[in-house]
């Protein structure tokens, strides 16, 4: 317990606790249950794409590619759905998904098989998957008359008063809790960033798991794909449109190492809570909009400098450590 | 069928061809030229175009434009009107000074030249309609909100960013005419940087700043349509219009869903019979163009040009659940 409360997650709480207070001092009914359930939930498509790039920051990569593949994938669900608004919600999932997990798939291989810097291979890719937007969009927009009721309501749809989104995006927390911590798959994910030449030394395969880091990351945003467009009911060329950077900022601000090999999976949720509360409260906050940028990239300076002054060293045995 | 009727058949039509012809020599040829064929906002301005010449009788439109929206596109289909010899030359240029060259020629040829819509350089047309002016938006949009707002209240202005010259110039505008509402107060300018998301969001912030918000105003397609998206998911409908500058075929879904009662947008149609009529009226001398001139638009009635020989239509035309059926499959 007194190791959680020393931990980066653990000031990263006490911040966005600190964060709410503030602005419920000055917007009463913020910190409302409810109103903090809206927060979440507006925060949902952030977290699960910071999750995504969790992975691939651990592996020493980064991908800034997925809100250009969440655009082409939203897209492509809402012109589907325009043109087969009879096509169940479950396929149009599944497709999203697919899509994005072939997008992040062809990052990967060209990480892994042409060992491209990975910057350069998604900086390239953000251009190439927003460009596909305009050729099968050809500019047009997907307006929210041509989108069925069905594709509209499921991400609104509350299922024990909380919003399907919600829902999903607690699973994918779930999911990366578990599947991070407890599998040979997850625990790979840091030792290729860790120290990709001892990772070798142990039998991984760093490039094949940087490609999985890859994939796992693009079938999120192609996941968010949907629920972004179905959430904001129209899909057009510049949806998320500089997002990939709040993901990335997410992450660093949760701790995730840039440097590859540390960070948690509560790091990660907790730096888009943090992000996503700072969006929702600038508005209520009453802050001059002259100020917001100002004062949202101060805030993620702040919580940087907070995580990054209390490195010193990576410990590799905890034990042996203590003991010393 | 017997020779005779055949003969008789092929000279009807040589003399029908012959009547077309002499006709048309008699006819003034205006061509109305599009950014770019197959385009609904240009299909509609064709059809506004056809109804001046109807008005106005011995008049042929020629609506025509590249397949793509280039200027080397355009100046081909000049070049062409030039070799036609028609006798005015109507056009939304896609580049205002690439077009300068071709469309000398065609002056110098005694073609009338106007662009509308989208305006060419002073040198290059002899006259530029615009669809409106800065000063009738301004009004517009809080006129679309006070309309609906019988007993006064609040209203917000969602723009776009906090830098954009048509935004600000509109929103400054629209305070230069709030005395003229004494009921209504402007509680608040938010700004969702013509982002869906942001401009969800800050909406989701109007709302909860102000409980008793009754209209909010979002002179920025982006925005309107998230704003209306906004208050539908809060369940808002019916308490907060959201009204602005927003195409028919984005804001169906929120005129059908009530969250907005009415928005306002040029009227394409409007704007093809409004440069018909001018160029009809330019190139058989019945007006010059000139600074200060003033030209008559048939029904738009009649509009003056300032010192750069532009002018401005009209205020926006309003689109609400009586006509957006019409419009929403146009542009």
């Amino acid at each position: 317990m007194t190791g959680f409360l020393k931990s980066r997650e653990a000031i990263l709480l006490g911040a966005l606790i600190a964060l709410i207070l503030v602005v419920e001092m000055r917007f009463s009914g913020f910190a409302a249950p409810g109103n903090l359930a809206d927060v979440f939930n507006d925060t949902s498509i952030l977290i699960i794409l910071a999750l995504g790039q969790t992975l691939v920051i651990l592996t020493r990569c980064i991908d800034l590619s997925q809100a250009s593949n969440l655009a082409l994938t939203g897209m492509v669900t809402a012109m589907l759905n325009a043109s087969m608004p009879g096509l169940p919600v479950v396929v149009l999932l599944a497709i999203a998904m697919g899509l994005g997990l072939v997008m992040g798939a062809f990052n990967g291989i060209l990480v892994w098989k042409l060992e491209i810097p990975p910057i350069v291979v998604t900086l390239g890719t953000l251009t190439i998957y927003r460009g596909i937007i305009f050729v099968v969009s050809g500019g047009e927009w997907v307006n929210s008359h041509e989108m069925s009721a069905a594709y509209k309501a499921f991400p609104r749809a509350e299922f024990l008063s909380l919003p399907v989104m919600s829902w999903i995006c607690l699973a994918v927390i779930a999911a990366f809790a578990i599947g991070v911590n407890r599998t040979a798959l997850g625990r790979a994910f840091y030792a290729a960033g860790g120290n990709p030449g001892a990772a070798v030394y142990t039998g991984i395969d760093v490039g094949k798991t940087r490609f999985w880091a890859f994939v796992i990351a693009g079938g999120l945003a192609g996941l968010c794909g949907y629920l972004w467009v179905s959430r904001y009911a129209v899909a057009y060329t510049d949806v998320a449109g500089g997002f990939e950077l709040d993901i990335v900022a997410a992450c660093v601000v949760g701790g995730i190492a840039i440097m590859g090999g540390s960070g948690t999976v509560l790091g990660a949720v907790l730096g888009a809570l943090f992000l996503g509360t700072i969006k929702n409260a600038l508005p209520v906050a009453g802050i001059s909009p002259f100020w917001q940028m100002a004062i949202s990239g101060a805030a993620i300076i702040i919580a940087v400098a907070f995580n990054t002054r209390r490195e010193t060293g990576r410990v590799i045995l905890k034990s042996a450590e203590a003991k010393a | 069928m017997s020779i005779t009727k055949n003969i008789a058949l092929a000279t009807g039509l040589f003399a029908g061809l012959m009547g077309t012809t002499a006709l048309a020599q008699d006819n003034t040829r205006i061509a109305l030229v599009a950014k770019s064929l197959g385009n609904g906002f240009f299909e509609a301005a064709a059809r506004g175009a056809e109804e001046a010449a109807e008005e106005i009788g011995n008049v042929e439109i020629i609506y025509t434009g590249p397949t793509s929206t280039t200027a080397e596109g355009q100046i081909e289909v000049i070049n062409s009107l030039i070799a036609q010899q028609v006798d005015a030359i109507a056009v939304s240029t896609n580049d205002p000074d690439a077009l300068v060259p071709a469309l000398e020629r065609a002056m110098q040829r005694g073609i009338t030249v106007i662009s509308w819509d989208s305006g060419v350089a002073p040198e290059g047309r002899q006259m530029h309609l615009a669809p409106s002016s800065d000063e009738l938006i301004g009004k517009t949009i809080i006129k679309l909100a006070a309309d609906h707002m019988p007993d006064g209240g609040q209203v917000a202005v969602l723009s776009a960013t906090s830098t954009s010259t048509n935004q600000n110039a509109w929103i400054a505008e629209m305070e230069s005419v709030m005395d003229q509402y004494p009921d209504i107060e402007v509680v608040a300018n938010v700004y969702g940087d013509d982002l869906a998301d942001k401009s969800y969001r800050e909406t989701q912030g109007l709302l909860q700043s102000y409980p008793d918000l009754d209209a909010i105003i979002a002179p920025t397609s982006v925005g309107i349509v998230a704003a209306a998206q906004a208050v539908q998911d809060a369940g808002k409908v019916g308490e907060v219009n959201v009204t602005g500058l927003g195409l028919p075929s984005e804001m169906a879904g929120a005129i059908e869903s009530g969250a907005s009662e009415s928005f306002a947008i040029w009227n394409p149609v409007d704007l093809g019979y409004a440069a018909a009529t001018i160029a009809y009226n330019l190139a058989t001398g019945e007006a010059t163009a000139e600074p200060g001139a003033e030209i008559d638009m048939g029904r738009m009635g009649t509009v003056t040009l300032d010192e750069n020989t532009t002018a401005a239509m009209s205020e926006p035309f309003t689109y609400d659940a009586s006509n957006i059926d019409e419009f929403k499959e146009v542009f």
